[in-house]
């Protein structure tokens, strides 16, 4: 079965078949498919297969090159993690839908094609909606139908610009493209919405929180690493997004430093990781792209990490904010060891994950000598270390004490985190294994005096302040609040408009109503029933006056000729009706 | 349920503290020890990473504030 079928149509005819097994069947089958088709992607040598042609389009379900093979890899080695830490869940809605939506990732990547990328891009997006409804609680729908409304918004884009291509006679096969033209922009958007670029997006933040505790983990890795993979097969070297891809490593991490639900800190903090990745493809060299995959390759794995560390404390403790935790490392001491494994892997300290691939990128601004961009990069890394690296772990495990007690989660949770944090590690030990799978060959050494240093100085000085400022006082107090971002265009700016249109559309619907349908139908009526008497009046009193017919004489013409009107008496009509007569004889003699 | 209670020492908190003044004091040695190899000339310059990250946490931090004052709404705010 394994080799009949393309690895994204597997999940797909997994997550089918997921509802209809026994328990202990269906457990052993969500580990055992993603670590089935991670060996078959292993064991496939680069190249095309499963080509085909359909509707005069020569469609492409599995295109293994360097740069698809390193995300497929990823995607699946997360699938096992994820559903490793979902193991214990007993929702079907869930399994199947996280199935669907690793399947819809893995398409996405592995696609050859426009045709075949959009439909699985569709499905990732029905199939990750899922994932947030099953919270079954009243903001998850809310939350889950603004997101389904923003993703098919971005999916109409994308498939605009794919039609765009096609009919401009472009081939259906993905290749890289210039920023230029409406289709090519239209694409970009498409993307960049799933990628998360603001302003296109609040969508993450405002539904990711919202997802149920082991949901949050696959959301948290497919849907912009999908994106910022398809933004590096077709944009690598857009200068436009080394701009965008700072601005968006910057933007998040003032609402990061404020928000209080610990999952939201994480959204904002993945959008802030995806931009450096976004600035790694703007800038485009061998070295930025291999650090904006290998940064994608480690941000799956802590982004995961930390998601499952706040999962747990959400499943077992009922609360994500940080007002309610504080203290949970008494009795969740491996939750938080391995939550700080992930704050230091995304913090980027050496020895972990992040710093042997984000630094790839840092370099490669630096090589290309763009002085404010280093600077922005280096700002938003010493944001990372605020907000993930310390705050996270700190109002969650240590801080104020809640008196809140929960244990650690069951083994399955534990065991997930436990390897997820096991890969940050030995990637940030070991980094040869994954630079040898990268596109390009590297050429590059983290492991240097002055960048260890370096490195250690910007995030420990950066410690340093934290902890005079929480001395002081002065560190922004976590209250009970949500911070306006750009949500609310369409959330507040949404209802205004329903209003808007309600009042405004309803507001002329009802003058039409009054003015056309009442008014002027009756004028008409008027004028249509009194057309003769005033037509003729109209014509005859100026030549009345016109022969020097005056005063009463006149007015007694108006009324001759209004009665006359009224019984069809006027000397036209005589005539009228003797021609007709005239007529009639002449037809009837003839 | 077990409980660990090793930050409930006030003692503990002090000998962390302690033990990342001290790494921090190493840190600022070792920038006069190591080959710099860089990409501006700023980064040559003695302890540029420690000052840039301490101002850095700290504008982060005053801006953020600043912000907070702008943007924080009640958490029904989108209830009403």
């Amino acid at each position: 079965m394994i080799s009949s079928l393309p690895p994204a149509l597997l999940f797909l005819v997994g997550a089918a078949l997921v509802p209809l097994m026994p328990r202990g069947v269906k457990k052993a089958f969500m580990l055992a498919l993603p670590l089935a088709a991670l060996y078959m992607i292993w064991q496939t040598p680069l190249g095309t297969s499963w080509s085909f042609s359909f509707l005069d389009m020569q469609l492409v379900l599995l295109k293994l090159d360097r740069l698809s093979r390193v995300f497929a890899f990823i995607f699946l080695i997360i699938s096992v993690i994820g559903f490793l830490f979902a193991l214990k869940v007993e929702d079907d809605l869930q399994h199947s839908a996280a199935l669907c939506y690793a399947g819809g990732a893995l398409g996405v990547t592995l696609a050859g094609d426009w045709f075949s990328l959009y439909i699985f891009w569709e499905i990732m997006a029905v199939a990750s909606t899922f994932l947030i409804l099953a919270s079954r609680t009243k903001a998850a729908r809310a939350a889950a139908f603004r997101y389904i409304l923003v993703h098919l918004f971005g999916g109409l884009l994308l498939l605009a610009g794919i039609v765009l291509t096609l009919s401009a006679g472009g081939g259906v096969a993905i290749g890289a493209l210039k920023l230029e033209g409406a289709a090519a922009w239209l694409i970009f958007l498409g993307i960049a919405l799933n990628a998360a670029i603001p302003p296109l997006h609040p969508w993450l933040k405002d539904a990711y929180p919202e997802a149920t505790p082991t949901g949050a983990v696959f959301l948290s890795a497919f849907t912009t690493k999908s994106a910022v993979y398809i933004m590096c097969r077709v944009f690598a070297g857009a200068e436009v997004l080394i701009w965008v891809g700072a601005i968006m490593t910057i933007f998040p991490i003032f609402y990061a430093v404020l928000e209080n639900d610990i999952r939201r800190v994480l959204s904002y903090s993945l959008m802030n990781q995806v931009g450096y990745m976004m600035c790694g493809i703007g800038i485009g060299t061998t070295l930025a792209i291999n650090g904006t995959v290998s940064h994608a390759f480690c941000h799956i794995l802590y982004k995961a990490l930390l998601f499952m560390a706040a999962g747990s404390v959400l499943t077992m403790t009922g609360r994500s904010r940080c007002t309610d935790l504080g203290g949970l490392y008494k009795t969740m001491p491996l939750t938080a060891i391995f939550c700080m494994v992930g704050s230091a892997s995304i913090s980027a300290f050496p020895l972990f994950s992040g710093f042997v691939s984000k630094s790839m990128i840092v370099s490669a601004a630096g090589l290309q000598h763009l002085t404010v961009i280093w600077f922005m990069l280096q700002f938003a890394s010493v944001g990372v270390i605020d907000h993930a690296g310390i705050k996270v772990p700190y109002f969650t495990f240590f801080g104020h004490d809640s008196g809140v007690r929960a244990s650690d989660p069951p083994w399955n949770m534990t065991w997930a985190m436990g390897i997820a944090a096991a890969f940050c590690l030995g990637i940030g030990i070991f980094p040869q294994p994954l630079y040898s799978i990268l596109p390009f060959a590297v050429d590059y050494a983290p492991y240097t005096g002055a960048h260890v240093v370096g490195q250690l100085q910007l995030l420990l000085f950066g410690a340093l302040a934290f902890v005079l400022l929480i001395y002081s006082g002065y560190y922004p107090a976590e209250i009970r609040a949500i911070n306006l971002d750009f949500d609310w265009f369409y959330r507040k700016g949404g209802r205004a408009f329903a209003r808007l249109m309600d009042r405004g559309l309803n507001g002329i619907n009802a003058a039409s109503d009054r003015w056309l349908v009442s008014d002027l139908t009756g004028a008409v009526n008027r004028f249509a029933r009194r057309a003769p008497v005033t037509i003729s009046k109209g014509v005859m009193i100026p030549l009345w006056r016109l022969v020097g017919v005056r005063g009463w004489p006149l007015e007694q013409k108006k009324r001759d000729l209004e009665r006359g009107m009224a019984i069809g008496a006027l000397p036209v009509g005589v005539g009228a009706a003797a021609a007709a007569l005239m007529t009639l004889i002449v037809f009837v003699l003839s | 349920m077990r409980e660990l209670k090793i930050f409930d020492n006030p003692a503990n908190i002090k000998r962390l503290l302690i033990a990342l003044f001290i790494f921090l004091a190493g840190l600022l040695g070792a920038d006069f020890l190591i080959h710099k190899h860089a990409h501006f000339p700023w980064e040559t310059a003695p302890e540029f990473y420690a000052a840039y990250g301490f101002l850095c946490y700290l504008l982060l931090i005053v801006l953020a504030k600043t912000l907070r004052i702008f943007i924080k709404r009640r958490e029904d705010y989108y209830d009403q």
